[in-house]
């Protein structure tokens, strides 16, 4: 018979620690991996000290263009043209306008971190988009009417984003509710109207919203071409988030659903407090990866005449005082798309944190 | 006796999944307070039974009376027989994405619309009982099996109902764990709540049970009080199934 005592856990040999231990392990374990590390050093060396020299370190970002002397980027077209990037035809008086929908914007993430309180966080959300449409479009409490023809540039990509991304989520949900439901006609619907969108392109979508849409109008009756494009993209997103939602759905085990029936549950309490919170969290980053992939499907509005950031680089380089300007204009374009893309998918990933009760 | 006294009265139960007969002509009526013990090999519907009773699974022909309510699919009738009717699962299914508390407050503030403050205070109470209030602000993910069953029982006492359904609420526990959820069982009996459990746990229904029923093949084979049953086993399939989960 033997007994033995336990044993205090020791720290880990100091070999196993520090910087030099690090490289070998992981960059220079062996041949294969050395070779790729010297490799994969060379590639960045080609790419990235050009890239800064052109960007930064020879560009021209002061006086006028007769006076461009340096090799680099010229940034003050852009600087020139900023507004234009921003607003579009925007009066320009009236740019405090959509700044000040922006910062609301801001406020608004902010408050609803701070916010306790159900109901005022509801309240929120709904006089928000209240609030920033009477801003931008005016025409109520004096605020000058500004027709949707002048909104443009980062501004139009933003709001068109928006809609689209706050009006498909609670649309997608229910026809990914409805693609479950137990009843045929509501179930066929989902089904019918999901399979529908999802097999035709946004391009179509947006041409039959512009063009088509009206002839099944009267004479005379004007549709805002925003607003069609804005119900076009909503109703095509919608279909995605309801597959996406779906996904998560499945992934519920029998038993939620069977302990929220048993507690006296009806339907709707059991999706909306037992069901979605977990559905909808495990479907965060692929829902984050729908609203990015809309995010930059938004450049299409331009084929129906909608000029949004992207189209304003065309517009602003065909400016005769300001021909060959395309590649800062698409340089900086890039630039704002990667920098709010980003921030969407950190964005998922701290909502994703604060969700997460596994431990 | 009186039909007052008898707490569920199921009536020539039938239950077909597409053609498969699952329950054939269940007849069972259990008194006020009286702890039943089901058992029967795996498929023998005993799990079916006692889901139908709080309309988990629907049934095709026969009647189910709880309470003195008879069971229909009408909404309103399930939902009253929901609130008299508590279920705890082999797999807990606590809400994971809400803590040990807010799984406890769901039922009674959305569904019996009580105040938060008396929920709280009801759910801790119960939270007491099973001895696990100290976990209240975890979230079930956290803790270990034994103790997520025992807050699951709580979350079931918190609406207040008159009957207990267990339906194997040991079976996916790890060995050591069996007994603290037992000792909450075997507390809750002793109150006079009446109960139906599913399980294997034999000592469990001889130290409980009034009666202990045994299913095979969707019928209901043998039932009596569990001195006899064990010691005593009429047909042979009781026999065969006593020798076999009592062989080790």
């Amino acid at each position: 018979m033997a007994v033995y005592t336990l044993k205090e856990a020791q720290p880990a040999p100091s070999s196993n620690r520090g910087l030099f231990f690090w490289l070998r392990e992981n960059l220079f374990s062996d041949i294969t991996n050395s070779f790729f590390t010297l490799l994969g050093c060379y590639i960045i060396y080609l790419i990235v000290p050009p890239l800064i020299d052109w960007m930064i370190i020879d560009a021209t970002w002061t006086g006028t263009k007769e006076e461009i002397v340096k090799s680099g980027a010229r940034w003050i077209f852009i600087i020139e043209k900023f507004d234009q990037f921003m607003y579009g035809f925007y009066p320009e008086a009236l740019h405090w306008r959509p700044n000040l929908v922006l910062l609301l914007c801001a406020a608004f993430i902010v408050a609803m971190k701070y916010v306790q309180h159900m109901k005022i966080k509801i309240a929120m959300i709904l006089l928000l988009p209240v609030i920033s449409f009477i801003l931008i479009s005016g025409g109520w409490f004096g605020l000058e009417t500004v027709e949707t023809e002048q909104w443009g540039g980062l501004m139009l990509t933003m709001i068109v984003a928006a809609v689209g991304i706050i009006a498909s989520f609670p649309l997608g949900i229910v026809l990914a509710l409805g693609r479950q439901s137990h009843m045929p006609i509501v179930k066929s619907l989902s089904v019918g109207f999901i399979e529908f969108v999802r097999g035709v392109p946004l391009i179509t979508i947006l041409f039959m919203a512009s063009v088509v849409l009206p002839l099944f109008f009267q004479d005379g009756i004007d549709f805002d071409k925003l607003l069609r494009a804005l119900i076009g993209i909503t109703l095509f997103q919608s279909a995605y988030i309801a597959e996406v939602v779906r996904g998560g759905l499945q992934a519920i085990p029998k038993g939620q659903y069977e302990a929220a029936d048993s507690l006296g549950l009806g339907y709707w309490q059991g999706m909306i407090l037992v069901i979605l919170p977990q559905a909808l969290k495990i479907s965060i980053p692929n829902i984050v990866g729908s609203f990015i992939a809309l995010f930059k499907d938004t450049t299409l509005v331009l084929i129906i005449g909608l000029f949004d950031v992207l189209a304003m680089v065309t517009l602003t380089t065909s400016d005769t005082n300001w021909l060959g300007f395309e590649v800062e204009g698409y340089v900086f374009v890039t630039m704002i798309y990667w920098c709010i893309c980003f921030s969407m998918s950190q964005y998922s990933k701290s909502v994703e944190r604060k969700f997460n009760t596994e431990h | 006796m009186s039909a007052q006294e008898n707490m569920i009265t199921m009536h020539k139960v039938n239950k077909w999944y597409g053609d498969f007969h699952v329950l054939k002509d269940i007849n069972l009526t259990i008194k006020k307070g009286e702890k039943v013990v089901i058992c029967g090999p795996s498929g023998s519907g005993k799990s079916t039974t006692i889901r139908c009773l709080n309309h988990l699974e629907k049934f095709q022909k026969g009647t189910i009376t709880i309470n003195g309510t008879e069971l229909t699919d009408d909404i309103k009738v399930v939902r009253h027989i929901r609130a008299e009717v508590g279920m705890v699962f082999q797999h807990f299914n606590l809400f994971p994405h809400l803590s040990v508390l807010e799984n406890l407050l769901l039922a009674p503030t959305w569904v019996h619309k009580k105040p938060r403050k008396e929920a709280i205070k009801t759910a801790m109470y119960y939270l007491e009982r099973v001895k696990i209030a100290d976990q209240a602000d975890k979230y079930p993910n956290q803790l270990s099996g034994g103790q997520q069953q025992r807050v699951a029982i709580a979350r079931c006492l918190c609406i207040n109902p008159h009957i207990m359904l267990f339906d194997e609420p040991t079976s996916a526990l790890d060995p050591e764990m069996v007994s603290e959820v037992l000792d909450v069982m075997v507390e809750l009996a002793d109150e006079g709540i009446t109960m139906i459990c599913v399980t294997h746990e034999m000592g469990f229904a001889k130290k409980v049970a009034d009666r202990v029923i045994f299913m095979d093949a969707g019928q209901i084979i043998e039932e009596n009080e569990p001195h006899e049953f064990f010691d005593n086993p009429q047909s042979d399939r009781l026999k065969i199934f006593l020798d076999q989960i009592l062989s080790h």
